[in-house]
């Protein structure tokens, strides 16, 4: 039995019925039941479940949830537990935050063991808090042909071991509804199609990550977002466009949902949810602004956690079939090299791939710059959010 | 003064001993973490100095941002309360005085939600007053508009949440309030002259004030302290003090700042029920159950 959480096959059931899979009636059918049965049977089933799973070590796996989540249990964890029957327990976060939150508060990494982990950023925060772990990569050997490009920045905060292998990248740019937005008005406006009066009531945002924010208000008040210099006009941008937006929302299912439902036309998103909503048939178009944001996701293995289990399941990830089966589920390219390993058509046409393997015409956040300020600016976008 | 009237009676303390250590263990003690943890200096994300300093309560104390948000959650809580004090006492009234046989039916109904979880019970509502939602869906059945009524993420929607999984609190306190009266009492106003609305009004409503009372007190209480369901259900400016703690928390990982704001939160509820009781006393609250 596949071990996910509530809200995971919560998710499951809503993309189901997004994709015309099931009527209404039966949505709420299923849901009703599966609420029931949650209920009646969560605390013992738990308890049992765990006793029966005692051979082969598990995994405990956090990540983004939604699309993501399904491509990495189907296409890399369930070959992986078959291979070798350890067990990968997977969860779902809103934000790293989340789980550095309880890990502090546990005072320990128990059940906290592998991350997708977004962006250098963080792999600089785990590491500098002492959560980092050395891999051994000998016993990666599908490292070879992961991008050098994407590896480099994290050697340069690491530059004697890895605590993380990159796994994919992305771009966070703006999704806008074909049916209400015309192409020629997005690439006008660009990242200001975001302060769109026309558009008030019906443009979303992400409220989780206050950098993103602040990327755009950079992008808005004609800043090299990587170099701010007037951090007022950032947050100036960010107050105008609060006073548009419908929804701040926290997840990439919460931000499909909105789309394809219809309730925002315009937001900034992450591509590789935007190509899956494409995928489903939404008229949802994609565009990277200039100096748009771009972000690397790594697997990060926490420190105290079985090594040579994780290192086996990063390698087993990184073999070019299951990264490109991963990569076609999830949306985003991965971090293998394209002149290495023969990319699919379907790669070669998702938002921010690049052919060249080299990186070098995304923009990625400076580690260094951003988390400088962000214990400051982090409360300023809390405050900026709620009005202030 | 005899030597029995000086020794005292240990019975009620060793009856209510497993009561007190569980509190002292898992309110008191946690709470006086928290209020140590106030006056600690945060240096960085998730970097923490041991410190006895005041500058998280100045803060607190002094910044219209906090005001702004206590006066907010304040607000939406008296309006949640009153609002399921008046459509709560409809059901409980009818259930506390039908005749049906099976009345622990309706209990159980009433019991029914508490199976499903709090967060799937708060999501329902988008799939009920979203574009794509079973009541645009309606109204456009019936022609009534041609396109969506955006009607998600404002202030409603997170009234509508909070009522729906708060009302089975006020219900319940409520009921029991409205079972223990001497149901020939009404009927004895009848016979004296009064009309039905005269008999609930001077008799009915009075004896059931400390259910009605309780329950309110516990959806006020419970309102003030929530965060997920304007997190879900409300747009920008929705927001209740528990947001901010969850920021501080974990956004910000200002475990300092967090604590204080917690403490905050504790003190001013603490506040109510402490007015709960200068205003009705708290001895209503167990008749309410009697």
């Amino acid at each position: 039995m596949k071990k996910i959480d509530s809200t995971k096959r919560y998710e499951m059931l809503k993309e189901r019925m997004g994709n015309g899979d099931m009527d209404r009636r039966s949505f709420f059918g299923l849901l009703g039941a599966a609420g029931i049965y949650a209920g009646v049977s969560g605390g013992i089933m738990t308890t049992m479940a765990q006793q029966a799973r005692a051979a082969g070590t598990e995994l405990y796996f956090e990540g983004w949830g939604g699309v993501v989540s399904e491509a990495l249990r189907k296409h890399a964890f369930n070959p992986y537990e078959e291979a070798t029957g350890n067990k990968v327990v997977d969860s779902t976060f809103g934000g790293e935050a989340e789980v550095l939150t309880k890990i502090k508060a546990a005072g320990n990494t128990n059940g906290h063991n592998i991350l997708h982990s977004s962006g250098v950023s963080w792999y600089k925060r785990w590491v500098d808090a002492g959560y980092g772990s050395e891999l051994n990569l000998a016993n990666i050997p599908n490292v070879e042909n992961v991008m050098e490009a994407i590896i480099a920045p994290f050697r340069a905060i690491t530059p004697n071991s890895l605590s993380a292998i990159p796994y994919d990248y992305g771009t966070t740019g703006i999704a806008y509804n074909t049916k209400h937005v015309s192409e020629e008005k997005a690439k006008e406006l660009g990242a200001n199609l975001l302060l769109d009066k026309e558009l008030k009531g019906k443009i979303g945002a992400w409220g989780g990550d206050w950098a993103n924010r602040a990327w755009y208000g950079a992008l808005q008040s004609d800043q090299d977002p990587n170099n701010i210099q007037d951090w007022d006009a950032v947050w100036d941008k960010a107050r105008e466009n609060r006073d548009l937006v419908l929804k701040y929302w926290s997840s990439g299912a919460e931000l499909m949902d909105l789309l394809a439902k219809e309730e925002i036309y315009v937001t900034e998103a992450w591509s590789g949810r935007v190509a899956a909503l494409q995928a489903q048939g939404h008229p949802i178009a994609y565009m990277d602004p200039p100096n748009g944001l771009a972000w690397m996701e790594s697997m990060f293995v926490l420190k105290g956690s079985p090594m040579a289990e994780a290192e086996e399941l990063l390698n087993f990830m990184l073999d070019p079939a299951t990264a490109i089966a991963v990569a076609e589920g999830q949306k985003y390219p991965t971090s293998l090299d394209p002149n290495k390993v023969e990319m699919t058509e379907t790669i070669k046409a998702l938002p921010a791939y690049d052919p060249t393997g080299k990186l070098d015409k995304l923009v990625f956040r400076d580690p260094v710059v951003w988390n400088e300020v962000e214990k400051e600016q982090s409360k300023k976008w809390n405050r900026v959010s709620k009005g202030g | 003064m005899s030597s029995s009237d000086q020794s005292i009676d240990k019975r009620p303390w060793l009856l209510l001993s497993p009561s007190l250590m569980a509190i002292t263990l898992l309110v008191v003690i946690p709470m006086a973490f928290i209020l140590v943890y106030s006056f600690y200096e945060n240096i960085d994300l998730a970097v923490d100095k041991v410190a006895f300093q005041f500058g998280n309560w100045s803060e607190v104390m002094t910044d219209g941002y906090y005001r702004t948000a206590i006066w907010k959650t304040l607000r939406l809580s008296v309006i949640v309360t009153v609002l399921a004090a008046v459509l709560g006492y409809i059901p409980a009234y009818f259930i506390a005085m039908t005749k049906f046989r099976d009345k622990w039916l309706l209990l159980l109904l009433l019991i029914l939600p508490f199976w499903i979880s709090f967060i799937i019970r708060t999501l329902s509502w988008i799939h009920i007053f979203g574009n794509q939602g079973a009541l645009n869906g309606l109204f456009q059945l019936l022609g009534l508009t041609d396109a969506p009524l955006s009607l998600m993420y404002n202030e409603f929607t997170v009234i509508v949440g909070f009522i729906h999984v708060f009302l089975p609190y006020m219900i319940l306190n409520i009921y029991v309030s409205l079972e223990g009266i001497d149901e020939n009492l009404e009927p004895a106003a009848r016979t004296l002259g009064a009309t039905p609305w005269q008999a609930f009004r001077e008799v009915t409503l009075p004896l059931s004030m400390p259910g009605l009372a309780a329950g309110c007190l516990l959806v006020f209480v419970l309102t003030g302290g929530s965060y997920v369901t304007p997190l879900i259900l409300g747009g920008p400016s929705d927001f209740l003090f528990g947001n901010l703690i969850y920021d501080a928390i974990v956004t910000e990982l200002n475990w300092p700042m967090g604590a204080t704001l917690s403490f905050t939160l504790l003190l001013l509820l603490g506040l109510v029920v402490v007015l709960y009781s200068r205003l009705m006393g708290l001895n209503q609250l167990s008749k309410a159950f009697k």
